[in-house]
């Protein structure tokens, strides 16, 4: 089949599922970060629609043989946002969804950042922030030496941009041209200790990798369609390199961490979890 | 007289060669590549030789992206920047997933000489050693590099190769077999031994020459793999020596002699004394001036043999 158009181009229909994909996954990350007690809500909340659009519409990979060659490759740099790539993994299949209930325990296989030693379709250790592109880079160099059609998928915080690996690696990868290569940036304006552009600015994030040679869309990251379409046109684009700058809101689909920078690293309180189910259309059984 | 190669002279050869002999083989540098000889790769395979500027920490991350995708990818420059700059790149994206990374630092320790004590990695071992999954192998000479290349190469995870600027006497054998984690015996002795790295074991070997003349018997051990430690043969050698004295081109913490203080401690306790840079920088001067102004001479070494040997038994 024709993985662009098929793929890349999809309906009304398609979209309408990938919403309610990305809603239940979203009801899992709350789920299991009310279990654990322990991990990032915000940015887990702001990346599911890119994660979801990832994992059940573009990238070609087979949970059942994670190894399979001829994968695509999905690297979160943004690693503090393992729940929304377990929750993923978990729905397609790479392990039991019970598994989640098992975030960041003494044992469990989901540490609390990702961790490509033990968990199933976890492609590099990140959560280091900064370090996720070069590997992306790295990816993406040697999987053009092999000649393969694979391509890497690399998801950043805004926040994370403050890193300066993170321009030596953007310089990188436009230098030597990896149009197999393609960059999310989520860019939900939060990170620990504020507004981003109070903390160190880093707007405007177009310009700055236009600067450095890449393909650049600009969207709203909540924007099902305009994900599928922007993923596409990154398929697309030879020569270069493409980042996707997806404007999001930290906390998505939960009024009460919306654009909160204190839920950056705090998990659904007892209380909390079931007010945060109702606001995602999801009754609460506790 | 021996024969006189610079490490980083073999590793440049081998990797050329590995090159022909393995098309997984890939080569990272951070603009030294004239220095760490890796120029020799990049000249008769371009395509699988990546220069990524002035960038040691992205050189690193993409070194552990390229093993992601099944590549053997050996990254350079010097031991200050590959350690020092990219450390926690080092630790995060090679060491900790257990990626199939190649380390080869060049211009390791003091004699790099006369560019100063900024770029005299003094260090290096100490913290590559600290680091979980990580092996450490630090080759005394040229033909001990060429081997230990390859094995590197052949081993599967993180490598760290600590490799110098200047010339150094051969003084292992063309013949001796090369395994990571063992040590070699290059002379017998029976009143101490002398436990070396490096360049340092040539060191070594000339000052248990000068020492047989006074009547002491020394054993020298040269442990090119600093990690694992070989802790057969340094039992071995406190058992039947009864003293030890380290030498390594690196400061005496934390490095070969940190290492193997550690190890007998717990094993088999006898007077030690450690021979290295003393807690110190480096500074500038020519690499012969530096080994004598940081007590790395042959002479340094009777002197501690002497002092290890005099607390025996007491």
């Amino acid at each position: 089949m024709t993985i662009s158009m098929e793929r890349n181009i999809v309906d009304s229909e398609k979209i309408a599922q990938l919403q309610e994909k990305a809603r239940q996954l979203r009801v899992d990350i709350v789920k299991t970060l009310h279990k654990s007690q322990s991990g990032h809500t915000g940015g887990s909340l702001s990346a599911i629609d890119m994660v979801t659009a990832l994992y059940f519409q573009v990238m070609k990979h087979n949970p059942a043989d994670p190894a399979w060659p001829g994968r695509d490759r999905f690297v979160l740099c943004k690693g503090h946002a393992a729940p929304a790539l377990y929750v993923a993994l978990a729905e397609a299949g790479y392990f039991p969804k019970e598994d989640l209930m098992t975030l960041r325990r003494l044992g469990s296989h989901l540490q609390g950042h990702p961790d490509s030693k033990q968990t199933p379709g976890v492609e590099v250790c990140t959560g280091s922030l900064g370090q996720g592109l070069s590997m992306a880079n790295g990816m993406a160099l040697g999987l053009r030496l092999d000649g393969s059609s694979s391509r890497v998928y690399a998801l950043l915080g805004d926040g994370e941009l403050q890193e300066g690996q993170v321009w030596e690696a953007a310089m990188a990868a436009g230098h030597y041209k990896l149009d197999n290569l393609c960059a999310l940036v989520d860019v939900n304006r939060l990170q620990i200790d504020g507004e981003v552009a109070k903390v160190m600015a880093v707007e405007p994030v177009t310009d700055k990798f236009r600067a450095f040679g890449w393909n650049v869309i600009d969207i709203d990251g909540h924007d099902m369609g305009a994900i599928v379409t922007a993923l596409g046109q990154a398929a697309e684009a030879k020569g270069k390199p493409t980042v996707i700058v997806a404007r999001t809101v930290k906390g998505k689909g939960v009024s009460f961490f919306e654009n909160k920078a204190s839920y950056h690293g705090v998990a659904p309180s007892d209380e909390e979890l079931p007010k945060a189910l109702e606001c995602l259309g999801e009754q609460c059984y506790l | 007289m021996s024969t006189m190669i610079a490490t980083r002279d073999a590793y440049g050869q081998t990797l050329a060669e590995l090159g022909e002999e393995n098309s997984s083989i890939v080569v990272l540098d951070a603009d030294l590549s004239g220095s760490t000889k890796t120029s020799t790769f990049a000249k008769k395979f371009p395509e699988r030789f990546f220069n990524m500027g002035i960038a040691e920490a992205n050189m690193v991350g993409t070194a552990a992206g390229l093993a992601a995708a099944g590549k053997i990818p050996f990254v350079s420059t010097f031991a200050i920047f590959a350690v020092g700059r990219a450390w926690e790149q080092v630790r995060q994206s090679a060491a900790y997933p257990k990626a199939n990374v190649k380390i080869v630092a060049t211009h390791g320790g003091i004699t790099v000489g006369e560019d100063g004590g900024s770029h005299q990695s003094v260090e290096d071992i100490a913290i590559m050693r600290a680091v979980p999954n990580m092996t450490v192998i630090v080759p005394a000479d040229g033909p001990e590099t060429a081997k230990a290349i390859r094995a590197a190469a052949a081993y599967k995870g993180p490598v760290y190769v600590r490799l110098g600027r200047n010339k150094v006497p051969t003084v292992t054998a063309a013949d001796a077999p090369f395994e990571i984690g063992k040590g070699v015996q290059l002379a017998d002795g029976t009143d101490l031994t002398f436990v070396t790295t490096g360049l340092m074991t040539a060191q070594a070997l000339a000052a248990a020459e000068t020492l047989k003349g006074e009547g002491i018997s020394a054993r020298v051990v040269h442990l090119a793999t600093v990690k694992p430690l070989d802790g057969d043969i340094l039992l071995k050698a406190a058992r039947e020596t009864g003293a030890i004295v380290t030498a390594e081109e690196h400061s005496i913490v934390g490095g070969l002699g940190g290492a193997v203080a550690e190890f007998l401690a717990e094993n088999s306790p006898v007077p030690l004394k450690r021979v290295g840079i003393n807690d110190r920088f480096g500074t500038s001067g020519k690499a012969e001036e530096l080994l004598k102004y940081f007590g790395l001479m042959p002479i340094d070494l009777v002197e501690a043999a002497r002092g290890v040997v005099a607390r025996k038994g007491k």
